[in-house]
C-alpha cells in the first residue's frame, strides 16, 4: 500500500469540506431562481399560499369581483321576502324538490342567526336574530376551496369572480362538497328530471351524479339583469348585487356606511357576500 | 384431397354461418334519414354541409365561450342578433327535437346526452 493512513484522511477531509460548500451554494443559486420565479408571477393566477394573505386573491380577466350584501334587517321586516328569494332562484334554475331530505338540492335557503355564523356564538343572543332566519347562498370565495378540490376543473372562476359550475364536465366526486365549509353545494342523488316543478324552458336541468350550487345567475348577469334572488327582493334593497372592486357601486356604499359580517371569516375563503345583521 | 366430402359441405356451413348477417338483413337497409327542416328560417349559423358535419363542435365551442369565457355575445344572421345557446337559438327554429335531432341521432345510433340537462321543446 502506498497510501498512508494521512493522506487518505486529508483526501477525505478535502472531499467532505468541498461537498459540504458546493451544496451551500447549490441550495443558495436555487433559492434565488425560485425567488425570482415567485416574484415575476405574483401578478398572475396561481401561488395558493400567497393568495389567501392579501385580502383579494389575484385579479380576474376582467377585474370585476361581484360580490353581494345581504341586509338581514329587511328580512326581518318582511318575513315574506326570504321565501320569495328562494322561490324565484329555484324555478329560474330548475332546481328540483324531492320529498326526501336527504335527496335535497338548494341554492339558496333561509337559516337561523347560529347556522349561519357559527364563529359568533352567543350564550344570550337578542330576539331579533334568534327569531328570524336569513339567506344563505354560495359565498363566492375570493379564495374558493372547492376549486382547488375538484379534480376537472368543473368548478372553477370565471372572469368575474363568480364560482361556477361546468355541469359537463362535473364527474360527481364531491370533493367540492367536503371542501366547502359553507355547506353551499349540493348532490343529485336522484335523477332531478320528474321533480322540477314549473319547468324554466330557457335553463337546463342538472342529471344524476352532479353537485350543483348557487352560480350567482351567471347566466342572468352576463346578459345584464341581476341576479333572480335580488330581482324577487324588489325594491327593498334587502340584497344588494354589485362589483366589490369598483369603488362607486352601490355595494361599496353599502359596505363603507354599514357594519357587516362576512360567514366565517377566520378559514380564509374571502367570502364576496357580506351581512349586515 | 383426403375427407373432402366433409370438409367442403363443412365449408359452405361455416361461410353461410358465418354471412348470416347478410341473409337476415340484406335488402332491409333503411331509408337515410330525412330530418325535417324548419318552414320559416331559411339560414342556419353556417352552411349546411358544416352544420350537419361540425354541429357537435360547434356546440362544445359554443359552450365554453359562454360558460368558461364568459363570452355571451350574440352573432348576428340577417339583421337578427343569436345567442351562443343550444336551447335559445337551435331549438328556437327546430322546434321538433323528434322530427330534427333524433332522426339521425338515431340512424347513426349516436346518443348525445345534451337531453340529460337541456330541455327540448314541448312536442
Amino acid at each position: 500500500m502506498d497510501n498512508k493512513r494521512r493522506d487518505f484522511l486529508k483526501v477525505a477531509g478535502i472531499s467532505t469540506l468541498a461537498g459540504l460548500g458546493g451544496t451551500a451554494v447549490i441550495d443558495r443559486i436555487v433559492n434565488a431562481a425560485n425567488v425570482a420565479h415567485a416574484s415575476s408571477s405574483a401578478g398572475q393566477a396561481g401561488g395558493h399560499a400567497t393568495d389567501a394573505t392579501a385580502h383579494g386573491g389575484p385579479p380576474t380577466a376582467s377585474g370585476n369581483r361581484y360580490g353581494m350584501v345581504v341586509d338581514v334587517r329587511k328580512f326581518r321586516q318582511d318575513p315574506s321576502l326570504g321565501e320569495k328569494a328562494v322561490a324565484a332562484c329555484h324555478r329560474v334554475h330548475n332546481v328540483p324538490e324531492f320529498p326526501d331530505k336527504k335527496d335535497e338540492i338548494k341554492w339558496i335557503w333561509m337559516t337561523e342567526f347560529n347556522n349561519a355564523f357559527p364563529e359568533k356564538p352567543n350564550l344570550y343572543l337578542d330576539e331579533a336574530a334568534s327569531n328570524n332566519t336569513l339567506p344563505i347562498f354560495c359565498n363566492h370565495c375570493d379564495n374558493p376551496p372547492c376549486v382547488r378540490a375538484c379534480p376537472t376543473k368543473a368548478t372553477f372562476k370565471n372572469k368575474d369572480g363568480v364560482i361556477i359550475m361546468d355541469y359537463h364536465r362535473c364527474i360527481g366526486c364531491r370533493f367540492c362538497m367536503a371542501a366547502c365549509p359553507y355547506g353551499s353545494r349540493s348532490f343529485n342523488w336522484r335523477n332531478p328530471e320528474e321533480f322540477v316543478k314549473n319547468l324554466n324552458k330557457d335553463f337546463p336541468r342538472r342529471t344524476r351524479g352532479v353537485v350543483e350550487k348557487c352560480n350567482f345567475c351567471a347566466e342572468r348577469i352576463g346578459i345584464g339583469l341581476q341576479p333572480a334572488c335580488v330581482e324577487a327582493c324588489g325594491d327593498s334593497k334587502a340584497m344588494v348585487f354589485g362589483n366589490l372592486n369598483d369603488p362607486h357601486s352601490e355595494i361599496r356604499k353599502l359596505l363603507k356606511e354599514n357594519h357587516t359580517l362576512q360567514r366565517n371569516p377566520s378559514l380564509g375563503t374571502l367570502p364576496s357576500v357580506f351581512y349586515i345583521v | 384431397m383426403y375427407d373432402s366430402g366433409k370438409i367442403i359441405p363443412g365449408l359452405i356451413v361455416f361461410v353461410l354461418f358465418v354471412t348470416i348477417p347478410v341473409w337476415l338483413n340484406g335488402g332491409t337497409a333503411s331509408a337515410p334519414p330525412k330530418p325535417v327542416l324548419p318552414k320559416d328560417a331559411k339560414t342556419c349559423v353556417l352552411p349546411a354541409a358544416e352544420i350537419r358535419a361540425n354541429h357537435m363542435k360547434l356546440l362544445n365551442v359554443w359552450r365554453d365561450e359562454v360558460l368558461r369565457t364568459g363570452d355571451r355575445a350574440t352573432f348576428t344572421i340577417e339583421g337578427k342578433p343569436y345567442q351562443k345557446s343550444l336551447m335559445l337559438t337551435c331549438m328556437k327554429c327546430h322546434t321538433s327535437k323528434k322530427q330534427f335531432c333524433d332522426t339521425c341521432h338515431t340512424y347513426a345510433s349516436v346518443k348525445p346526452y345534451c337531453w340529460d340537462c337541456h330541455i327540448a321543446p314541448a312536442e
